[in-house]
């Protein structure tokens, strides 16, 4: 494939979701039992042949880089190119960029290292797989300036979504940047591909210009100046945009389609932490959940997510919960529609629950 | 700057393994899974890592292709270093002499140039066929308080099974006077569990006596410690507490994976403190929907069927209707649904048809005439077609 390099904004669209990422930055947020956020994006680069990924980071990405180490679980511990952390650059009138532009411009001086001819650019918000090659291919098709990747699905308001027209070509001609009306839309889902000079080209323009947004100041104005095209996302895409987005997108991990999809054929990378394998007790009683290494079950948990090294207690009921890596369920507790962020411990006998659509949400370490 | 290292692991694992059958046919028996996730060689290696020795030398000769491919660069034990790490050693064609390992003393012998590239004071004799938990580091702080020469790990053993072991008579305190390979009529029940600490110069000289002795088997059980102990060189026991199995026959290996389970096992693997590192897969979290009683599942099961008292390796799918009972899965196996596996050791990418019977239940299965007690062992990517049947003892290395 064309050389690539890739750019990860792992900090983006943090206050969708401020449970999550009061301790942590978006890439970072658990999913799936055993994953982050960012391990999707950062798979599906190294799974369409990316070796050097910069990884734009803001605050709060000490877990960030907890998970990252040296990239050697991605194949990206490299002497050439590899995982790079970017972290916020300022000179000295300047604070932490507020925008997508400002953390591009942070990295212009990665991109103008880098050799490779195109660039890729993804957030880690999102659960989905995608072969960037073969968007940089219908990119040189169209001998295009920007291609955009879009999925179509309904939207009920506009949720930070921009949405497209393209023409039977594929071209975009319009881009809405706050839609108001609702319905099946071509939703962008912040992947774009240009040539890499190109981009530091539009970087370089906006900054002249003093360029605020990328979205309003460049893309949608280019609609008409550059070519723009559009390249569909088929098949499961879901951004996590709040803590019910988070609920709902875990569950249907529990359907055997959608983690074929995404598990199948091609592997999605993590750290791995050498946790023995689950274990059921005698009196274990699973249903329609998935069940990651290092657990220990004594009681009954159904519709649920267990993280590594999770502890339920005998007795204790679990149902349509996301309890996060070393969370221990006393006996005898009975919990439902609970997300239970990280190391928290829930007392013998407790009985805690939300609703499907407002999940009860602990808190990272708690006691409850 | 001159680099040395305090102790040098050597890890014996080019044994063929022949008592485990159809499971090392093509492997060799270090490589052999266990656990769900583990193979066998993740324990002498994470041993080593949990007790500070950072420098191992693994010793492969038989069927090395997945042991290497395995081990590796060392990473997954934190093993891959820039001095020291994880090395792969076969035999290799030397100017004057070209040789196989003949021996366990041998193929040491043949290595004393790896060794001596760290300059250690002491070496550490490991084997690759043990399932147990051992800090190294005690035992050769024991090693150095008693100024031994060599320090051979024990355990206490049931006395009528003394005589499969190598035995030590010693003295009250600790010292070694008398070591009887495999003895009819053992003296006492401290059986050597195949861990020896030598003080390197002391190896050294007595590997190449031994290698001049054309008698010798160049065996350390059998010629080296014996030779050592008659020169009178100091030769201390040391005792072992804990969980320690030889998973050399197709019963203990059963048997073992068996002392995984329950919420207070046999032998615990979910300790954080000494973490048996392995080659983890990347497979998702496993999906359970069946019944699943008292076993383990590893990641990347597809669970639809009812598990008891089973151990349930990587990637495994057990579909609907499928029963999986008192049986270790090792991973990548399929079991369709209305397929019954009883008291069966199943290896590596095994697919069961519709139907199939496997195996018999436990309290039928160990009255059948067998090699392994009546447990069932099919072999490495075979295929048991819809309605197939394989009797209890059975060994099978082929599509059936």
């Amino acid at each position: 494939m064309a050389s690539t390099v890739g750019v990860i904004f792992s900090s983006i669209n943090e206050e969708n979701i401020p449970e999550l990422t009061r301790v942590r930055s978006m890439g970072s947020i658990p999913i799936g039992g055993r994953y982050r956020l960012v391990d999707f994006a950062l798979s599906n680069m190294v799974n369409s042949g990316i070796t050097t990924v910069g990884m734009i980071t803001k605050n709060n990405y000490q877990s960030l880089m907890d998970h990252l180490g040296s990239g050697k679980y991605w194949d990206l511990a490299r002497k050439e190119g590899g995982l790079i952390l970017l972290p916020p650059y300022s000179d000295e009138t300047e604070i932490l960029y507020k925008n997508r532009l400002e953390a591009l411009k942070g990295a212009t001086a990665f991109l103008k290292k880098c050799k490779e001819d195109f660039v890729v650019i993804a957030d880690s918000d999102a659960v989905y797989k995608l072969d960037y090659s073969k968007v940089i291919e219908y990119h040189i098709k169209n001998n295009a300036d920007i291609t955009l990747v879009y999925h179509e699905h309904e939207v009920v308001k506009s949720h930070y979504y921009m949405s497209f027209e393209t023409a039977k070509d594929g071209r975009i001609n319009d881009i809405e940047i706050n839609p108001i009306s609702g319905g099946v839309k071509k939703n962008y889902v912040n992947v774009m591909v240009a040539r890499t000079a190109f981009l530091l080209r539009l970087i370089q323009d906006a900054i002249q210009h003093g360029y605020t947004s990328f979205g309003r100041d460049i893309l949608s104005p280019g609609v008409s100046k550059f070519k723009i095209y559009g390249y569909e996302l088929k098949g499961y895409y879901a951004s996590i945009t709040s803590l019910q987005k988070y609920f709902t997108t875990n569950f249907e991990l529990l359907d055997k389609t959608v983690r074929k999809e995404i598990f199948g054929e091609r592997d999605i990378y993590t750290k791995v932490n050498d946790s023995a394998p689950a274990k059921f007790a005698e009196t274990a009683k699973v249903k329609n959940s998935l069940i990651s290494d290092g657990c220990i079950i004594e009681g009954t948990v159904e519709n649920s997510i267990l993280f590594r090294g999770v502890k339920i207690g005998r007795d204790a009921i679990v149902k349509n919960c996301i309890i996060m890596t070393d969370n221990i369920i006393g006996e005898n507790c009975n919990l439902s529609y609970v997300v239970s962020d990280k190391n928290s411990v829930i007392r013998d006998n407790r009985t805690l629950a939300g609703c499907e659509i407002q999940p009860y949400f602990i808190g990272k370490g708690s006691l409850i | 700057m001159l680099r040395k290292k305090e102790c040098v692991a050597m890890l014996l694992a080019g044994g063929q393994g022949s008592r485990l059958y159809a499971l090392t046919s093509n492997i060799a028996k270090p490589a052999v899974s266990f656990g769900a996730k583990y193979r066998i060689i993740d324990f002498p290696l994470s041993n080593c890592i949990n007790s500070g020795i950072d420098t191992v030398g693994v010793l492969t000769q038989y069927q090395p292709l997945v042991l290497n491919e395995y081990v590796g660069n060392g990473q997954p034990w934190d093993l891959d270093r820039t001095f020291g790490g994880v090395h792969i050693l076969s035999p290799y064609e030397a100017k004057t002499d070209t040789s196989w390992y003949k021996g366990t003393a041998n193929a040491i012998y043949q290595n004393i140039r790896f060794i001596q590239m760290y300059d250690p004071e002491y070496v550490l004799i490991l084997s690759g066929d043990h399932i147990y938990k051992m800090d190294y580091d005690k035992m050769l702080a024991a090693h150095k308080e008693a100024k031994a020469d060599c320090t051979i790990a024990c355990m206490q053993v049931p006395l009528k099974e003394a005589s499969r072991f190598g035995i030590l008579n010693t003295n009250p305190d600790g010292t070694i006077y008398e070591f009887e390979e495999k003895p009819a009529k053992p003296k006492s029940d401290l059986a050597s569990m195949g861990i020896y600490i030598f003080t390197a110069s002391k190896l050294f000289k007595y590997l190449e006596l031994d290698n001049k002795d054309p008698k010798s088997e160049k065996d350390f059980g059998k010629n080296v410690l014996p030779a050592m102990l008659a020169a009178g060189e100091k030769m201390y026991s040391y005792r072992f507490e804990g969980y320690w199995k030889d998973v050399g026959t197709i019963s203990s290996l059963w048997e073992a994976n068996m002392d995984l389970l329950g919420v207070v096992p046999n032998f615990e693997l979910s300790d954080r403190d000494r973490v048996i590192h392995s080659r983890s897969p990347l497979a998702p979290p496993a999906y359970i929907q069946g019944e699943v009683i008292n076993s383990l599942v590893a990641t990347g099961g597809e669970i639809e069927g009812k598990i008891i008292n089973s151990v349930i390796g990587t990637n495994c799918v057990i579909e609907e209707g499928a029963e999986v009972i008192d049986s270790v899965l090792m991973g990548n196996i399929t079991v369709k649904s209305g397929a019954k596996i009883n008291y069966s050791i199943i290896d590596e990418d095994v697919v069961i048809g519709e139907k199939a019977i496997i195996g018999a239940p436990i309290a039928e299965a160990v009255k059948a005439e067998s090699k392994t007690n009546g447990i069932t062992v099919l072999g490495r990517a075979i295929t048991v077609k819809k309605n197939g049947k394989v009797s209890a003892g059975e060994i099978v290395d082929k599509d059936v």
